[in-house]
């Protein structure tokens, strides 16, 4: 018998219309804090020969200060800190614009550990199973890009940014047009499109959006000439604006005598609606870790893919795989660039993006881009219609929208930076837009086709809310967060060379000694 | 049916969704794709597995062909190395929190950013230098930039790079660094060592790897980082972190850079997918400002006693400025950065220590081992963890090795084999290799 008397009514009533979200805050101490002398995590086996005495040249004098801990107290600290961070598993993750954050079927992280113990030189004969992955992931991306080869070798997709541009140096050369040094991008093109050009040597040209928010054409005229080695662009932009006139752009470049390379970065809500050899590109590239759903992981490892013509195959880094007489083979391109990464790509990554394709097919992938841009067009309905949001341009949309909180902002002095941080506080985040802000006060949403209508819903009302809070109480919404792991973070040291802490030893010398 | 990873291709939520957009079809959403540029048909690729359980046969079947080093004995290493991964690595780097998060800010990521900021200060501690980035994409990578760098501070575009590194990590050199910078390669001598000479003021660094490409440790690093500075350029270190639990850290005899690779310390071989790269300095604002990865630092919060973390000297970046900063930065290898944190905090001083003197002695003892059948190259120099034989055919080598369930090392050439030997091969493990190569020869 339950003597204790009643202070709540069945039924439970109804969920509020906004989540009571609040994120694990633990107060975890650094991890060199909860040091104790003689602890450890992990026995080493002793060496079982004769030890090697080492000359005082090439010794290590003292023993580096390595946190002591037991096993338990490192898997804790580690999983609290875990829990005080945001997947795609937890939150409706639809504002990572640019970034495509899908689920990340978690039976392919199966197939991924089970190349944990392969050996990238391993004798071919006895990883044709996975030589066979990376053949038939090559042969499924030609035919998603109508590109003739594909090289699976990069890191990410700024490197597979940079190995194209390695590519296109390397043909230039070969054809004796060394002097063509310039790059010509767009501003709503990855910056990694310009970094990575001017890093391997060129002049880089920025074409700005036109009054209709695409890049300017009669820019790119004035720009294309016998010094131009490329064009590097994304399409749809990073504002979801397809360029419809990207034929045009292409051919302008390929009447200079330069190539035309496709940052697919976006290429969520086009797969199998366009392809890039189709409109005369010699060079693009995916982010395996976008479009074809492998996980962020905190910022990789992801994975890229180079895909080229059959001009440019030469050219690809390598090895590559070939195929021949029942056999997968390595094979080197006649006129690599040589490598762009060791061994032969970011494996259990090359293994995950082939199961996500093979789980859903032609047909499964063409739904995968069109429900993208339902998505994204219904979210688009959803955020136009809160007061002080807005979407440059007013164009159609692909599979993202970069938009601007400028009429909010002039009314309220509410930041767009402060916005997200406050609507964390609902369990969800956004990201504005990479730098310079060319579109005001931005945030990017890139709904993907992983997020019901209910999910967009809610991550409408919370923009809403937080929207209706910067009007209403300013100061509190600047003030913010209120329910995550940490507070409000003066970030001004961080800039300071006397007072910044890129480690804890700089910290404790700076700042505790 | 509706894919079990698409809800919204529900076709009574699709209606209802165009319904309220006030949109006929999807069609409506594609109308700045002109029609010539509209693929006419179906993307050409193999029927799906739409079932979960045909996928995982359909994938088994595919990985079920390979024979891991788990199925067989190997002495594989060359820059993939299969070291101990302790099970707690594992758990911390597949948490979904961790594998499926990006870019999130400081305050619902903050337990990445103090896992990353964990990472580097352990980083810094074994280096014993204030300054490490949140992982590049991988040791090559960190060595191009590591030398990129160096360029930029000293203005100079020439570099001395050691000749006793991988031809791979060599080819990536010279791609990246093609433009702008000559490089020289320094050879090596007979005693395995890196040989420098005929440096001049016009160098922007040396680069030296330890252990080298033939597991050889290098002894001259003071003298060399001397050699430098007296030029006015740096010394630039490759080294792998799991050595440095008993080797010196390269600061503590005047490199200026360090770089390499985190693969060693918790991470899978992974087929060649394990890799991370670092890049450390003092913390020297000159040299800072060239970095053009990431990196995280301590900040304070509006609440006493509480750690907030952000992105220090944010300004270097591309992400700020474009082809103005330095380099690129972009997604690389940041789990990958937090699993080597739980390594070292898994390892601690001693672990370190222990895995570097098992790893020193089981490496000789490999080597007296095999000496009796094979020629051992550089017996005179000190070792960790990797060797070369030379051996009438490498090719003929390693096949009837591997008839016998061992793989037997990395083909140089056509008569040299790098044999890898890690606190995972036992003393019987080493014995029956040294057994089977006597047999075959």
């Amino acid at each position: 018998m339950n003597t204790a008397e009643s202070f709540a009514k069945l039924p439970v009533a109804p969920k509020p219309p906004l989540r009571r979200f609040h994120q694990a805050r633990w107060d975890e101490p650094i991890i060199f804090e909860l040091s104790a002398p003689g602890r450890r995590g992990v026995a080493v086996p002793g060496p079982g020969a004769a030890p090697v005495e080492l000359p005082a040249s090439v010794r290590r004098a003292e023993p580096p200060k390595l946190p002591e801990m037991a096993q338990l107290h490192v898997l804790r600290h580690y999983l609290r800190l875990s829990q005080e961070n945001l997947g795609v598993d937890l939150n409706i993750d639809v504002g990572q614009g640019t970034c495509t954050m899908k689920y990340s079927p978690k039976v392919n992280d199966r197939f991924a550990g089970a190349v944990a113990e392969l050996h990238p030189l391993q004798h071919e004969d006895t990883v044709q199973g996975v030589l066979e992955i990376y053949w038939r992931l090559e042969r499924m991306l030609a035919e998603i890009s109508g590109m003739a080869r594909v090289s699976l070798q990069p890191g990410s997709g700024s490197a597979a940014i940079y190995a194209n541009i390695a590519m296109i140096r390397a043909y230039h050369a070969a054809r004796g047009e060394g002097h063509r040094d310039q790059v010509i991008t767009t501003m709503f093109s990855h910056p990694s499109n310009a970094a990575c050009a001017k890093t391997a040597g060129y002049e880089v040209i920025t074409l700005m959006p036109d009054a209709e928010g695409l890049p300017d054409i009669e820019a790119l005229r004035a720009a294309a000439g016998p010094r131009t080695a490329a064009l590097m662009i994304t399409n749809p932009e990073d504002t979801g604006i397809f360029n419809p006139r990207i034929q045009e752009f292409v051919d302008l470049v390929h009447e200079a005598g330069g190539l035309a390379c496709y940052d697919q970065a976006n290429a969520n809500g086009i797969l199998g609606i366009t392809r890039a050899r189709d409109a005369g590109f010699d060079l693009c590239h995916f982010n395996l870790h976008k479009t074809f759903s492998t996980p962020h992981a905190c910022g990789g490892p992801a994975a890229g893919a180079c895909g080229v013509s059959e001009e440019l195959a030469p050219f690809l880094p390598g090895p590559v795989v070939g195929f021949d007489d029942g056999t997968y083979r390595l094979e080197t391109p006649a006129a690599s660039i040589g490598k762009v990464r060791p061994f032969l790509g970011v494996t259990p990554n090359i293994v995950r993006a082939y199961a996500w394709i093979m789980a859903l097919g032609g047909e499964g992938l063409r739904q995968v881009a069109e429900t993208a841009v339902l998505n994204n067009n219904y979210l688009m309905h959803r955020i136009l219609a809160i007061p002080g949001a807005s979407a440059p341009w007013g164009r159609r949309r692909v599979e993202q929208v970069r938009y601007s909180w400028q009429e909010l902002t002039e009314e309220t002095g509410v930041h767009s930076e402060e916005i997200g941080v406050r609507a964390a506080d609902f369990g969800v985040h956004y990201w504005t837009s990479h730098h310079p802000y060319v579109v005001p006060e931005p945030f990017t949403l890139e709904p993907t086709e992983s997020y019901s209508k209910e999910d967009l819903d809610e991550y409408a009302d919370i923009l809403a809310h937080v929207a209706s809070e910067a009007r209403s109480d300013p100061a509190f919404v600047k003030e913010a967060p209120y329910n995550q792991s940490v507070h409000k973070i003066d970030m001004t040291s961080l800039d300071d060379p006397g007072e910044w802490a890129p480690t804890w030893r700089a910290y404790v010398r700076k700042h505790l000694s | 049916m509706t894919h079990p990873y698409i809800p919204n291709a529900e076709p009574g939520v699709r209606a209802e969704m165009l319904a309220a957009i006030g949109a006929a079809s999807v069609e409506e959403f594609y109308a700045d794709i002109p029609a010539g540029l509209r693929l006419d048909r179906p993307l050409d690729l193999p029927a799906p597995f739409v079932a979960e359980q045909d996928l995982v046969r359909h994938m088994e079947g595919l990985l079920g062909r390979d024979t891991g080093t788990d199925r067989a004995l190997s002495f594989l290493g060359h820059g993939c190395y299969p070291h101990y991964v302790p099970a707690v690595c594992d758990e911390v780097n597949s948490r979904s929190e961790f594998l499926t998060a990006y870019a999130g800010e400081p305050y619902e990521d903050h337990g990445r950013f103090q896992a990353l900021f964990e990472y580097v200060s352990m980083m810094g501690e074994l280096l014993d230098m204030d300054v490490v980035n949140v992982p590049t994409y991988d040791g090559f990578q960190a060595a191009g930039t590591a030398l990129r760098m160096a360029c930029r501070h000293t203005g100079r575009s020439r570099v001395l790079v050691s000749a006793a590194i991988s031809a791979d990590k060599l080819s990536k050199l010279r791609d990246y660094l093609a433009p702008d910078i000559e490089l020289t390669l320094a050879p090596v001598g007979a005693d395995g060592e890196v040989v420098v000479r005929g440096l001049d003021d016009s160098y922007a660094a040396i680069y030296l790897e330890t252990p080298n490409v033939y597991g050889v440790v290098e002894t001259r690093g003071r003298e060399l980082a001397g050699l430098a500075h007296a030029h006015g350029a740096l010394l630039v270190v490759g080294a792998d972190p799991i050595s440095l639990g008993v080797l010196a850290p390269p600061a503590s005899y005047g490199a200026d850079i360090a770089c390499g690779d985190i693969q060693s310390l918790g991470i899978h071989q992974n087929y060649g997918g394990g890799h991370a790269g670092y890049i450390a300095t003092h913390d020297h604002e000159p040299l800072v400002a060239e970095f053009p990865s990431r990196l995280f630092g301590i900040a304070p919060t509006k609440v006493s006693g509480e750690y907030g973390f952000g992105d220090v000297f944010y300004d270097r970046t591309s992400f700020a400025h474009r082809e103005d900063g330095k380099e690129w930065v972009g997604t690389a290898a940041a789990l990958w950065g937090i699993t080597a944190g739980v390594y070292l905090a898994l390892m601690g001083p001693q672990g370190m220590r222990e895995v570097g003197e098992t790893i020193l002695a089981r490496t000789r003892y490999a080597m007296d081992a095999l000496a009796g059948s094979v020629t051992v190259l550089h017996p005179g120099a000190i070792h960790f963890r990797e060797f070369a034989i030379e051996v009438p055919s490498s090719e003929a080598l390693l096949g009837a090795l591997r008839e016998r369930g061992i793989y037997g090392g990395v083909p140089l050439d056509g008569h040299t084999v790098l044999v890898c030997v890690t606190e995972r091969h036992s003393i019987a493990d080493i014995d029956r290799l040294a057994a089977a190569v006597q047999e075959t020869l």
